[in-house]
């Protein structure tokens, strides 16, 4: 009887870690060349957008299998260079940000070159951002950035403030304190629970991502306690964060993905790939949000390249696919499907997409609002440890947000963690 | 003539056989200490005199002690090293104390005790990644459920993340909830181990059931409380996927001012994010004469107060 029962709770119990093991280890290899087929490994952050493109492909390529890995964005990032310095592991296609473009680009070798041949359509600065020094091309752009903010319809309305998105723009026309003006008005009577913008971290890079000057001159020296951009861009949040706007949520962390979902905050910064992250985070919220214009000019925050990694075993099929993934026709269907604006500029002149209304985003004119902040962008260069300098600055920011620090104290630390990253 | 040769040659490979087989025997292990254990150790030794660059195909240059003098001269080092101590202070002694009593618990005839010893387990074979993430939800500043039961005997939201005393203090508690449960079994397992007659004969002279606990368990536990206190100290000063996970946005910098990030997290972000093979390397081989010490230490003390006990 005893035994019996002991019996009985061993099996449970080893029933129970079986399934637990199960659901670690779940996943295959699946890289093997079996009867002719391929499988390329396809290694994104964030959404692409690309899954029905694969049905596409793998049709008119059936001796192809693509798989698809998604990681968190610093996550990938430090797995491609984990990657690339033990030589093993990468994907067949990596996908790259354009905050560590130019880490990847100063080692090249790394990589398989992708030629010229694409160079006439694309955006000059794009092309250029991922070229080495000797000319190596390393990565086929998929998107760009643009800018513009993208706000909450109803949480507006119960605020007392203008809906219609012309009105908006034209609220914060005059710049970004017009912004924060608008914001103070938005906290007077906010509903409860909500704050004006997302975070301080991705309202800095979007203001950041105006400047003509960023990070880095063009010499690759970093600038962040010279440049006046930078300060001004830091002095312009903390008054944002000060007054009280901001919902203090760290970009891309779950309470961050939880804030859509819940409608923690009015507005966001909003490039174009943001789009699809709203999309994805606020499913219940569609037809509430709506994209205005950005106050304080055309910029660009983010973007990303599709590389090809030598140590890749399929290296000539995976050249193929990501030419593929970002030729125009497949750039101008993630662009209706999901928002990611092309970095091909002849397509910013295609009915299809200058034309193109967004019904999640109350038939906003996407595909004019972006094309338009597209056309006015000034490129800003971007240096090797671009995003993790992003990030520190968001720590710095974050530490004013949490109480921790004065501007100043955090402002002073922020430099000398720059300067240490940089040596 | 031949038959002697040949009981020699028998009785050579008999010698033989007692004296190499169990070498033989014993060759897997250190085949695989040797590949797994050793050279990685000696080699993370010769990678931490050089100035290597991970990301630059390994290029290296040696530079002897100067990695370990700029790591005593590290304010982020010592700071690092500073929540370790703190986080594993926080989560081990409370996780001890709390197996002592659990597996003092277990060790009665309950119902369903062999459902319970195994359920004491389960946290421990629960993947650390899902353990954490759930554990980061509770501790939400805006919905966690933490914050929702403190409102209700009114103390305000706390930022878990924010603050010094709160994150350690939510890290602890995860690491706790990890490793109570297999402490506890381990005290289980000698608890049982301890002759009944001392408890009868304890019973007898009238000792009540907490003066068997502390005058007959306790002590009769030494070697094992030594054994779980030096354990519970090498995986305390290790402690790398909570801190990081808690942080939210994988950034290996724990936290906005680096308040929760222990030294084994500091080592992953001059390894993995600064690509500082060299240095990351010289940090590792400091944390082992580190957990090295403390570990001697928690011996002699722990030995120490087990003995004071017996004795009393």
């Amino acid at each position: 009887m005893l035994l019996s029962r002991s019996v009985r709770a061993l099996t449970a119990a080893a029933a129970a870690a079986v399934m637990l093991t199960a659901c670690g280890s779940g996943g295959d290899e699946g890289s093997a060349a079996d009867g002719g087929n391929v499988t390329l490994n396809v290694n994104l952050f964030g959404n692409f957008g690309y899954e029905e493109l694969y049905k596409e492909y793998e049709k008119a390529n059936p001796t192809i299998k693509i798989k698809q890995s998604t990681a968190a964005y610093n996550d990938h990032h430090r797995n491609i260079a984990t990657h690339l310095a033990t030589n093993s592991g990468a994907g067949d296609i990596e996908a790259v940000d354009t905050g560590f473009i130019a880490q990847m680009r100063a080692v090249g070798k790394q990589f398989t070159d992708l030629g010229t041949e694409r160079q006439s359509e694309y955006l000059p600065w794009k092309w250029q951002a991922s070229l080495t020094k000797d000319g190596q091309q390393i990565g086929y752009g998929t998107d760009v950035g643009g800018l513009a903010i993208c706000y909450r319809r109803d949480l507006f309305q119960k605020a007392g403030l203008p809906t219609d998105r012309d009105e908006v723009s034209a609220s914060w026309a005059g710049g970004w304190d017009k912004y924060i003006e608008q914001g103070q008005k938005y906290t007077e009577k906010a509903p409860a629970g909500t704050a004006f913008f997302d975070g301080a971290g991705a309202l800095y890079n979007a203001v950041i991502g105006q400047a003509p000057v960023g990070f880095y001159s063009e010499d690759d020296t970093v600038v962040v306690s010279s440049n006046p951009e930078v300060r001004k861009a830091w002095d312009l949040v903390v008054q944002a964060v000060q007054s009280d706007l901001s919902a203090k949520l760290l970009e891309s962390s779950p309470e961050w993905n939880n804030g859509f979902a819940k409608g923690q905050f009015a507005t966001i910064a909003c490039p174009a790939w943001m789009m699809a992250k709203i999309k994805d985070q606020s499913k219940n919220a569609a037809g509430k949000w709506d994209v205005a214009a950005v106050p304080g000019g055309g910029g660009n925050w983010g973007g990303s390249y599709l590389t090809v990694p030598k140590q890749g075993e399929h290296v000539e099929e995976a050249k193929k696919l990501a030419a593929w993934l970002t030729a125009p026709e497949q750039q101008a269907k993630v662009f209706t499907s999901k928002g990611l604006l092309p970095s091909i500029p002849a397509l910013y002149d295609k009915p299809e997409i200058a034309q193109y209304k967004d019904p999640f985003f109350n038939d906003a004119p996407v595909g004019k609002i972006f094309t338009t902040a597209a056309k006015e962008l000034k490129p800003q260069y971007q240096g090797p440890r671009t995003g993790d300098i992003q990030t520190t600055i968001r720590d710095g920011l974050v530490r004013v947000e949490q109480g921790k620090q004065s501007s100043d104290e955090s402002w002073q630390q922020t430099v000398s963690d720059v300067e240490r990253l940089a040596k | 003539m031949a038959i002697p040769a040949l009981t020699a040659r028998r009785a050579r490979l008999n010698r033989l056989d007692t004296k190499g087989s169990p070498y033989l025997y014993v060759l897997p292990f250190f085949l695989l200490f040797g590949a797994f254990g050793l050279f990685p150790l000696i080699y993370t030794g010769y990678v931490s005199f050089n100035d290597w660059n991970l990301l630059d195909a390994g290029s290296h240059e040696w530079v002897g002690l100067a990695n370990y003098r700029e790591l005593l001269q590290d304010p982020y080092f010592w700071n690092a090293l500073g929540n370790t101590l703190s986080i594993w202070a926080l989560s081990t002694v409370p996780q001890l104390l709390a197996a002592l009593w659990i597996a003092h618990l277990l060790n009665h005839r309950l119902r369903a005790r062999t459902s319970l010893r195994m359920g004491v387990l389960l946290p421990n074979i629960t993947s650390i990644v899902a353990v954490t993430i759930v554990f980061t939800q509770l501790f939400g500043r805006d919905f966690g459920m933490v914050n929702w039961l403190l409102g209700v005997v009114g103390i305000g939201p706390i930022d878990w993340q924010a603050d010094t005393w709160s994150s350690h203090l939510a890290i602890s508690i995860i690491v706790a909830w990890r490793w109570t449960g297999y402490n506890a079994l381990i005290y289980l397992a000698s608890m049982q181990a301890i002759p009944h007659d001392l408890y009868e004969a304890a019973e007898l002279d009238g000792a009540s059931s907490a003066q068997q606990f502390w005058k007959i368990t306790v002590p009769m536990l030494r070697p094992t409380i030594i054994f779980t206190a030096v354990i519970s100290t090498i995986g305390g000063l290790q402690i790398i996927a909570e801190p990081l996970l808690f942080a939210g946005s994988s950034t290996p910098t724990g936290g906005s001012d680096r308040q929760f990030q222990t030294a084994a997290l500091f080592m992953y972000e001059q390894g993995f994010r600064e690509f500082r093979f060299g240095y990351a390397s010289a940090i590792a081989w400091t944390l082992v004469i580190v957990i090295a010490v403390f570990a001697i230490a928690n011996y002699l003390i722990t030995r120490r107060i087990a003995n004071d006990e017996e004795k009393s």
